[in-house]
């Protein structure tokens, strides 16, 4: 792949990064840092063609595998409290 | 050739996802949808990667899967909203070392492939790929290593307090510098024996510069950490996506390492204090002057008398600091404004960014006990009418209420903003015992004219004062 192309990319989704949450309300601090780390979860992807490509490499599937699992835990985990915060946060009948 | 330009599509679509997904968790009314849309993002990602023709065993992908959704399932169900900040810092710290082994299993590759069969199928120069991988690594082994000693620290493992000793900061750079040391020689090194040396050396440095680089934190200034730890767990997933050319990875790694800054920065901005200062200061680690020969000893009351006051009080503001979350004192706090409300008083809650151990930790355990949204006030809507307040009853907050951020340029929270309490009538402060805050130093409220001292067990007092007002 082209490589400036890959940083191009990096640099837009930075600028988009920074833009989309300058105005966040306090309360959600909380679920926004949990909700997105659920997303930097997303070397699941690496984890997983690590995983099943290196079937000539003993040590490299084993990393995969490990990082696998640590990965998945980020990824299920981080959406499952952050739903679990939010569902706290919905408007009360009063 | 044809399957990836799918693949690929897809990975838009899933980038998409996550773009609108952040979007939404800005605002209250969206943000659990939001939620959701970013989960869909990262279940189609999962989906399309395994579809994907290059993977040719899939039974321990499968089991890899199931291990982490039921770990991670579990963990999720099972926390205490109070244990928050640890969990997050906990996932945190798993995603970084998986970004770790990712760029190391791909190492693995190179070693098995030699750099020139890898460098062609790659289509990328050796020196691209071994700078990207040698940084995945880095960044990873910092963020999981931090996370973890951070973990340590907000859970009570370890001591809170930040560590500091002779020549911290000299070892400090000096490890950084062999860490770049090494990355480049990692990188003009064609040998791969030789790199693959360099590269072990590389990790445990990384994963000692973690601990190091948390070690003169103190628990203070936990949510600044964790934010930027939850930028830097992005920035390594990013830093993967270059090691494997994968789109997706890149962009939604840098969307959290950017959006984990921009929270750093609203939390160093909420103490008055540049990032610099939380990281290197070292702060709250020496022990402070006794303040300005001010030497009034702090008044204590008793909850029969405090009762008295609170009953006659026709507004109420509740200061809510860590020491709400460790007496896991929410549901009574709760319980007791509501019974003020029905005995006439305005209830308020005042919350600062920066109470308690993450970005809105204060929220959550208030969210979570049933507190009405509407009472929650931010520190700059309730400070102008904190004078016509009744009583002010800070439970287990300290700091973030310290009227030498105002007043006492000698201060090192001077300039901090802070939840004007002294201006209250009556400030009432709930407090385990005589001893310092977090930061370590001496609290000029406590010894006010209209301080009382309520020691003991949060919960506790306010239980009694909930049975009183029932009574």
């Amino acid at each position: 792949m082209d490589l400036v192309l890959l940083f191009f990319i990096f640099v837009l989704a930075a600028f988009l990064g920074l833009e989309l949450i300058a105005k966040v309300p306090s309360q959600l601090h909380t679920p926004l840092m949990s909700g997105s780390n659920a997303i930097s979860g997303i070397t699941i992807v690496g984890a997983i063609v690590a995983t099943g490509a290196n079937l000539n490499g003993t040590v490299g599937m084993i990393l995969g595998f490990l990082a696998l699992v640590l990965a998945t835990i980020n990824v299920v985990g981080g959406y499952l409290v952050t739903d679990r915060m939010l569902q706290m946060f919905k408007k009360k009948d009063k | 050739m044809e399957f990836d330009n799918v693949i690929n599509l897809v990975y838009v679509i899933a980038a998409t996802l996550f773009v609108f997904g952040i979007k939404m968790l800005g605002s209250a009314e969206t943000a659990r949808r939001g939620n959701l849309i970013s989960g869909a993002g990262m279940l189609i990602a999962i989906v399309i990667t395994l579809l994907d023709q290059g993977i040719l065993d899939f039974k321990w992908i499968i089991a890899g899967l199931a291990v982490g959704t039921l770990i991670g399932g579990i963990a999720a169900r099972l926390v205490k909203m109070t244990s928050m900040p640890e969990l997050v810092a906990l996932f945190n710290g798993f995603g970084g070392l998986a970004s770790l082994l990712v760029a190391w299993a791909e190492f693995e590759k190179i070693k098995d492939f030699g750099w020139g069969a890898y460098s062609a199928e790659m289509g990328a120069p050796g020196y691209f790929s071994s700078i990207v991988i040698y940084l995945a690594m880095l960044i990873g082994g910092i963020t999981f290593t931090g996370s973890l000693y951070a973990y340590g620290k907000l859970s009570g493992r370890v001591s809170g307090q930040a560590k500091v000793f002779a020549g911290q900061k000299a070892l400090n750079a000096l490890v950084f510098i062999a860490i770049l040391a090494i990355g480049v020689l990692f990188t003009w090194t064609g040998d791969l024996a030789l790199g693959d040396t360099l590269f072990l050396v590389g990790i445990a440095l990384a994963l000692l510069f973690g601990v190091m680089a948390v070690m003169p934190i103190g628990g203070g200034d936990m949510p600044v950490v964790i934010s930027l730890l939850n930028s830097f767990s992005g920035l390594a997933a990013s830093a993967a996506g270059f090691v494997i050319g994968n789109n997706v990875l890149i962009v939604a790694g840098c969307l959290v390492g950017a959006s984990g800054l921009i929270l750093t920065a609203i939390m160093c901005k909420a103490m008055n204090r540049t990032l610099g200062n939380v990281l290197f200061s070292g702060f709250g680690a020496t022990s402070q002057s006794e303040g300005d020969g001010d030497d009034r000893e702090p008044k204590a009351i008793s909850v029969q008398d405090a009762y008295y006051v609170l009953e006659a009080a026709s507004s109420v503001v509740f200061i809510p600091g860590y020491g709400m979350a460790v007496a896991q004192a929410q549901h009574v706090v709760k319980e007791l404004g509501e019974l003020l409300e029905e005995n006439g008083a305005d209830v308020n809650f005042a919350i600062h960014p920066v109470a308690g151990r993450m970005p809105g930790h204060m929220n959550v355990l208030l969210a979570e006990a049933d507190v009405p949204y509407d009472q929650l006030v931010e520190m700059d809507n309730i400070n102008p009418i904190m004078p016509t307040v009744d009583v002010a009853v800070v439970i287990g907050a300290n700091d973030v209420v310290n009227p030498a951020a105002t007043d006492d340029e000698t201060s090192p929270i001077y300039g901090m903003p802070i939840i004007e309490a002294h201006k209250a009538k009556t400030v009432f402060i709930l407090k385990r015992g005589q001893g310092k805050g977090f930061s370590g130093l001496v609290n000029k409220l406590f010894v006010l004219d209209n301080s009382r001292m309520i020691y003991g067990d949060a919960k506790a007092t306010i239980s009694e004062l909930v049975n009183e007002l029932k009574g």
